[in-house]
């Protein structure tokens, strides 16, 4: 069962001015009102009134279809909760269909979302795996066999990050303030970022602590539940949102540090997540209120010293989870800027949807591919040498498209920027 | 109820199977505009040229199927619901800016261009396209022209009609033609291209646009004003407009509306105040701005002025223009449902009109922000009601008639930009008298002998299929 609902209070905020339509990517890309975020409220809409049924084919398309990316919530004079409208409707999509679904769908729901990104483990061998599968020219064999091809993975396969090693150790690793602490803080490690992206979670310990600020890593934590979410397993997400609640809650740190927009998203909106749940919902609340974006918190208390310089041209892309969902916008920028020598080119429609969107670019690869080419375009003309973002999916997207094209520019998180550039400075000593 | 298999056959072989939309889901989304009503058509189809509309009308002329052309569908008077079902006409593929002719001072563009698109584009050559709806960022060009769309600066540079140099028609029945063309003056027939303007879809589709532009304005300054009351506003606004100063725009907003939007975007507007008037001013030599500028902030001060904000920087500015431009949809924060109404009174009845419409919100019991355009007069009182109560909206009914009633008495009208559509047509007897909506009927049914486009529309009556 779902407790998420299609709040029919939610669409009736809906004035249908159609200012949304402009910033949503799906309908930047097809033109068409059914691929709008008006159109999609108006099929709820439609669902809550006894027209159409949430199973219709071209409701459920439209359900997918649908990036959650926020664009049109961000813009929404008459403050319609878009985000919750959609996951509402995939979750009660997805409890109607579980029964019916196919064999392969079952399988790929299991040992992702049920198996990998439930549970720590598993994803850690998978990951190892992973870097054997890469470093063994096995990864080469493989694609040049055309099995992928034949099993229809191959969109998934050239996505998968390379991945890096050794991971994130949770409740080992902590980085101490350098010089004197003016605060203490927990770090998200998240499931992609403490693997995959192990460097940029190491880069925010650096930063941070370069910044007087001492950061743990709570043992316990795990996945967000974010790629649940968005695919309609409210029961998966919920489960990992307890573990990890419980996982921060002893420790007495003021913020949980996140550099993830898409998990920073999600962690904020436990609070909704478990709005129902009389045991949890408050310990969510608490949790969610302490969450903050790696870029959101150090333009919150600023940084001690200004960074080494970094000539470089760079472009930023704003990630949806964090310009859209969590309205963060500006100190990205401004951290950027404060790098000495570093220029900031940007490009068009900076906040405009990658494609990559969770596991998107996996259902949708047309849309997918179309708004990436989209991006890609906007940015490579900037002249920049580097994409800059702050969201593992976008890094991940992104750097795949450059290679698809051929393209010299590199894809960097705003941390791994900010790292680089204090690694030019002399070291601090610790008092 | 489905077309006829034969009707869809020649649909898809006009426009091909992509650019055809029948199925449920597609039907609901293109059943509403900005307003709250609905009702679907029977298939969408989005033309890519002129040729493609002409077939489509000649075929719905064949069978007597309605059509309702549709923009971006943010209208706000139910112009491009389809009301009798039919076709929804959509122009969102035809959106190609076509030319901007420098050496003219034109552009050339396809009906389902976004207003602010154009803007952006034109602006890299130094050139103006000044109006702006509210809607700017959704609204397309060719709902503009058949909406005669006004905006904040219309105080100066006039509506879009001001600007339509040329349109390209194709006649409900099916001829394409163009009326008007790039050049300044011409005096060679009737004026076609101006009663195809704000004639809201309903005597020919405009496939073609050709826009006059103006030398884009080196300095632009914003004030924004607050005033104890709507009223001392008013006044404030008349003396401006007669001191032999012409601002860009002069903005009304009241307490209302002001927290409305600071609800959804924080900008500062000074919400102990009753109402407040946001200027803006420009020109070539920031001298003059700023002296025009501190020559309008003086009168606002001598009429009461709590204070005088003069913006400091653009983007400081263009957020406050935001925020103004987000007011009518934030005001569904405080109601559920809101009737927004378009009166345009003579500049010198402002303070009149305000007055009244504070009285009749008092009487009929309902919330009635304030709203507008001052400086031309045009002022968007919406008032707040709840949909689901009948009797409420019957007093909603109630107090409607009365504010347009009043505006009319003061010699004003029933809409100054938003159009009639829907929403309003009960009015038109009223509002042009009886003799001339008889000859506007007729002058329709000569275009449109078999009263296919957008029937049900701009008039209370009409040939049966209206
Ligand atoms: C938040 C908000 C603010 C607004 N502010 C303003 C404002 O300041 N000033 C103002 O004037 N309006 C304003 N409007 C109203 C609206 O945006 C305008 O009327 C606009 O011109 C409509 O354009 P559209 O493309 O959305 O047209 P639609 O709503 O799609 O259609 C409007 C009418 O035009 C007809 N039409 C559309 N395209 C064609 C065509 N190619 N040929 C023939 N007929 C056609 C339709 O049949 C319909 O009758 C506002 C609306 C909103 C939601
Ligand atoms: S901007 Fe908000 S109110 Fe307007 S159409 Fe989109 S969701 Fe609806
Ligand atoms: S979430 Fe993104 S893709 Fe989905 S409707 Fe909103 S803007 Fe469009």
């Amino acid at each position: 069962m779902s407790d998420l609902e299609i709040e029919q209070k939610i669409i009736d905020d809906c004035v249908r001015c159609g200012l949304c339509l402009a910033s949503c990517p799906t309908y930047v890309i097809k033109g068409i009102e059914t691929s709008s975020p008006r159109g999609r409220i108006a099929l709820l809409n439609s669902v809550n009134k006894g027209g159409l049924k949430l199973l219709d084919k071209g409701v459920v398309d439209q359900m997918y279809e649908c990036l959650d990316c926020r664009a049109c919530e961000a813009v929404c004079p008459s403050g319609v909760e878009y985000g919750k409208l959609v996951e509402a409707a995939r979750s009660q999509i997805e409890t109607a269909r579980e029964p019916e679904y196919g064999p392969v769908k079952r399988l790929v729901r299991l040992v992702t979302l049920k198996g990998l990104f439930a549970h720590k483990n598993l994803f850690y061998t998978f990951g190892t795996l992973m870097v054997a599968y890469q470093r063994s020219g096995l990864q080469w064999a493989v694609r040049k066999s055309g099995l992928l091809k034949l099993l229809r993975l191959s969109q998934m396969e050239a996505m998968l990050p390379p991945v890096d090693w050794p991971f994130i150790k949770n409740g080992k690793e902590r980085w101490q303030a350098a010089g004197t602490e003016r605060y203490k803080v927990n770090l998200f490690t998240g499931c992609i970022m403490s693997t995959a992206f192990a460097d940029v979670d190491r880069a925010t310990g650096r930063v941070l602590s370069r910044n007087g600020v001492t950061v743990e890593t709570p043992g316990g934590q795990w996945c967000c539940g974010a790629l649940h979410i968005h695919s309609g397993d409210e029961e998966g997400a919920k489960k990992l949102a307890r573990q990890n609640i419980a996982a921060f809650e002893e420790s007495g740190a003021e913020f949980t540090i996140v550099n993830a927009a898409g998990c920073g998203a999600a962690l904020k909106e436990y609070s909704h997540l478990l709005h129902h749940d009389p045991e949890w919902a408050e310990r969510a609340q608490k949790f969610s209120n302490k969450v903050r974006d790696v870029t959101e918190y150090l333009g919150q208390v600023g940084l001690t010293e200004t960074p080494g310089s970094l000539p470089l041209e760079v472009t930023y892309q704003e990630p949806c989870h964090l310009a859209h969902a969590q309205r963060i916008s500006s100190q990205p920028r401004r951290l950027l800027q404060s790098i000495p020598g570093l220029k900031l080119k940007e490009m068009e429609e900076p906040a405009l949807c990658c494609g990559s969107a969770g596991v998107y670019n996996i259902i949708n690869p047309p849309m997918a591919n179309a708004l990436l080419d989209r991006k890609l375009d906007n940015a490579v003309a900037t002249d920049a040498q580097v994409i800059c973002t702050a969201n593992p999916g976008c890094h991940i997207q992104l750097q795949a498209g450059l290679e698809r094209r051929k393209e010299p520019m590199k894809v960097k998180h705003i941390v791994q920027l900010l790292d680089e550039a204090y690694n030019k400075l002399p070291k601090i000593n610790r008092i | 109820m489905a077309f006829s298999p034969e009707v869809i056959a020649e649909l898809k072989s006009i426009v091909g199977p992509d650019r055809l939309l029948t199925s449920r889901e597609d039907l609901v989304a293109y059943s509403y505009d900005a307003t709250w009503m609905e009702s679907p058509p029977q298939a969408v189809v989005l033309p890519k040229s002129a040729q493609e509309v002409s077939l489509v009308l000649k075929l719905a002329n064949r069978y007597k199927i309605p059509l309702a052309p549709r923009g971006a569908g943010s209208g706000l008077s139910g112009g491009s619901v389809p009301q009798k079902g039919g076709i929804a006409l959509s122009f969102t593929l035809m959106n190609r800016i076509l030319e901007i002719d420098t050496e003219n001072s034109v552009a050339v563009v396809e009906p389902g261009v976004i207003t602010f698109a154009l803007q952006k584009e034109v602006e890299k050559h130094g050139l103006f396209y000044p109006p702006d709806p509210s809607s700017l960022k959704q609204s397309a060009i060719g709902g503009n022209v058949a909406e005669n769309a006004g905006g904040a600066r219309c105080l100066k540079y006039g509506v879009t009609s001001d600007y339509v140099r040329a349109l390209e028609v194709v006649l409900p029945t099916g001829e394409i033609f163009q009326t008007g063309g790039k050049m300044v003056k011409i005096a060679t027939g009737y004026n076609l291209r101006q009663l195809f303007t704000g004639a809201e879809g309903t005597l020919g589709v405009i496939t073609k646009i050709t826009l006059r532009l103006l030398p884009l304005p080196k300095f632009r300054t914003t004030a924004l004003v607050p005033f104890a009351d709507v009223e001392t506003a008013c006044i404030a606004v008349t003396k401006i407009m007669s001191s032999g100063l012409l601002p860009a725009s002069i903005e009304l907003m009241d307490t209302f509306t002001m927290r409305c939007v600071e609800e959804y975007r924080p900008v500062g507007l000074p919400l102990g105040a009753g109402a407040m008037l946001l200027f803006a001013l420009d020109g070539n030599y920031q001298q003059v701005i700023e002296a025009e500028t501190e020559a309008v902030a003086q009168i606002c001060r001598d009429a009461g002025a709590l204070e005088v904000r003069v913006g400091k920087s653009a983007e400081e500015n263009e957020k406050l223009w935001e925020a103004r431009r987000a007011v009518s949809p934030s005001l569904a924060r405080l109601r559920p449902n809101k009737f927004g109404e378009d009166i345009s009174v003579p500049r010198s009845a402002l303070p009149q009109i305000v007055r009244e419409i504070g009285d009749i919100s008092k009487r009929y019991n309902l919330p009635i922000p304030v709203f507008g355009h001052a400086g031309d007069g045009n002022l968007h009182p919406n008032i707040l009601c709840d949909r689901s109560d009948p009797e409420e909206m019957e007093r909603v009914r109630g107090a409607a008639a009365e504010i347009f009633r009043a505006a009319v008495r003061l010699g004003g009208t029933l809409s100054g930009e938003h159009g009639i559509g829907l929403l309003k047509k009960e009015f038109m007897e009223e509002a042009l008298g009886a003799e001339q909506l008889a000859f506007q009927i007729r002058l329709r049914e000569y275009f449109d002998p078999n009263g296919i486009l957008n029937p049900g529309k701009l008039f209370p009556t009409g040939k049966s299929s209206w």
